[in-house]
């Protein structure tokens, strides 16, 4: 059996299968169709200092290989998390990594703050990127120095592995993944959503209540992919690749193009079991080629010409 | 219901197209059911529908135990239900179920009515056999645009006493269901203890503005658009007292006095 191990600063992963935030609810959703405790971890959904309604329905859209959502970060606020939320998902033999998000930087070390004390959350990831809030989210993560200014300001609170989440919705996300390592951050995953918009022709109406929402699914796959090559080829800190993951080969790919490890998102809500699958084929792959660890994999994309 | 959710392939038995709108699939559960409840639905995944990327969430409209089926009512409203239209007998279609929580089931001695619009009636003939099968005779009122829109009547007629509005009076009451002379007579009455309804939001809206006014409890089944149907994406939520609750995991039945908006 190949070794699926892998590391990213001081959390260690049995896999490099996560599910990404904000699809995957806080894992209990998913109890009856899967074991939980055989994921390379789970991201929970996007946490806020305060409660958060989020945003009036409609909130989704489907779109041709995707779909289009405007959520808007609604959860019960970090204190609920923490009180009502943790205790009973802390059970769970596997990396419990909460997403964090705000509308100023103070908000988003508070948050941070009162999870670093919570002994079975072993990394944060930073939510720079969230296209669907009208105050802070992606407007941290589409300026280099703002981006940077929020990661040192929670790198100063936060022990623990930091992630931060980077938004596809720049001219170069390069230059924002080089300035959040320079301040701290232990990795980075990436792709959030698309901003993205769709429209009714028979109502001539947007299909979302917030006119523009997060584009995800296969249809980002590309994009998501050339991002992930292009950041691994400018950090040096590991990358967590996600974007459009909807099997075991979408998720070599981003391996071959330099992830460490992947995220399963949109692919959740189709197959709740995709996450367990693409585990399987990502062993099943390695163990065809006689690859004895995913860490040989990783970037390993082959530039000489044939 | 804390009923375990499944993923599972069903085999589809049978394809029947009612009219140019709607059909009817029933399909075989490759393991026993366990026990399902009015209200509850499945999310089925299409395969090779033009621009369809989720499941589609379709409520229950009948349950045979004892062939272990169940059967949807389906109307065709894009790609994915077009596609499904046209599957065949023996074909395999993959289904998460049994999702949602149920209409409440009243003691045996309540007078009840159930008022369906359109596709809304597919869940309340579950409902009603459920009823009936508890010995409640419940009052059916079932309403549509024309004749086309009033499925399965001889189906409901076993099971409660069935009234029938058209828009276009094709066939019973001419108007919409809220008009109809029944509602006059037997809920302002105060016969009836509960209603429970399903059908567009304004039909059900006009319905619980009736209930509440005249004191009398309704549940509403609502069908608001879904990405994952089992409480994950937010996506399907709905405006309550108790702020936005999730259609696919917290209802889809709702109490309409916690509905914001349906005073």
């Amino acid at each position: 059996m190949a070794d699926l191990n892998i590391k990213i600063k001081n959390l260690e992963l049995k896999n490099p299968v996560l599910t990404a935030s904000g699809t995957f609810g806080y894992g209990e959703e998913f109890e009856d169709f899967i074991d939980i405790n055989k994921l390379g971890g789970i991201i929970v959904k996007g946490t806020t200092l305060e409660p958060r309604q989020g945003n009036p329905y409609p909130r989704m859209a489907e779109t041709a290989s995707g779909m289009l959502n405007a959520v808007g970060l609604q959860n019960k606020g970090v204190d609920v998390f923490i009180n009502d939320i943790y205790p009973k998902i802390k059970k769970y033999n596997t990396n419990v990594i909460v997403n964090v998000s705000g509308s100023n930087i103070k908000e988003y070390v508070k948050t941070a703050e009162k999870i670093n004390h919570l002994d079975k959350i072993p990394a944060i990831e930073l939510n720079i990127s969230c296209p669907n809030v009208k105050q802070g989210g992606m407007a941290f993560g589409t300026n280099a120095k703002s981006a940077a200014e929020v990661t040192k300001a929670v790198r100063e609170v936060y022990k623990k592995t930091l992630i931060v989440k980077l938004s596809p919705n720049v001219t170069d996300i390069t230059e924002i993944a080089k300035a959040v390592e320079a301040e701290g951050a232990d990795s980075v995953s990436l792709i959030n959503t698309l901003l993205g918009m769709a429209v009714d022709v028979n109502t001539q109406r947007p299909l979302l209540s917030t006119v523009t929402g997060g584009l995800s699914g296969p249809c980002v796959k590309p994009v998501a992919l050339r991002m992930v090559w292009q950041v691994f080829n400018a950090v040096k800190i590991p990358v967590i690749g996600l974007g459009g993951i909807m099997n075991a080969n979408d998720a070599i790919e981003f391996i071959l193009a330099g992830a460490t490890a992947i995220q399963i998102g949109t692919a959740n809500f189709i197959d709740p079991q995709i996450s367990i699958k693409i585990i399987k084929g990502i062993e099943k792959y390695l163990s065809e080629r006689n690859i004895s660890s995913i860490n040989d994999l990783i970037g390993g994309l082959k530039m000489e010409s044939a | 219901m804390t009923t375990k959710k499944q993923i599972q392939d069903f085999i589809v038995l049978n394809n029947k197209k009612i009219n140019s709108d709607y059909f009817e699939l029933e399909l075989k559960a490759p393991v026993k059911l366990p026990e399902i409840f009015p209200a509850q639905f499945i999310e089925i995944h299409i395969e090779n529908a033009k621009d369809t990327f989720l499941r589609r969430p379709i409520s229950i409209h009948d349950i045979d135990y004892d062939k272990n089926t169940i059967t949807l009512l389906i109307q065709i409203k894009g790609e994915g239900t077009k596609t499904l239209s046209k599957i065949e007998k023996d074909a395999s279609l993959n289904i998460i179920y049994p999702l949602g929580n149920s209409f409440s089931i009243p003691d045996k001695k309540e007078k009840v009515l159930l008022v369906g619009g359109g596709c809304g009636s597919a869940p309340l003939l579950f409902l009603a056999k459920y009823l009936f099968n508890k010995n409640i005779i419940p009052y059916i009122l079932i309403g549509g645009k024309s004749e086309n829109d009033i499925l399965k009547i001889e189906n409901f007629g076993e099971y409660g006493n069935v009234f029938i509005t058209t828009e276009d009076g094709s066939l019973g009451f001419k108007g919409i269901v809220t008009e109809h002379p029944l509602l006059k007579k037997e809920v302002e009455k105060h016969n009836i203890s509960k209603i429970y309804t399903c059908g567009p939001e304004p039909m059900m809206k006009a319905i619980a503005k009736i209930a509440n006014k005249n004191n009398i409890a309704c549940e509403a089944s609502l069908e608001n658009m879904m990405a994952c149907g089992i409480g994950a994406c937010l996506c399907c939520v709905v405006e309550t007292t108790s702020g936005n609750q999730r259609v696919c995991c917290d209802g889809p039945v709702f109490d309409v006095k916690n509905l914001k908006g349906w005073e």
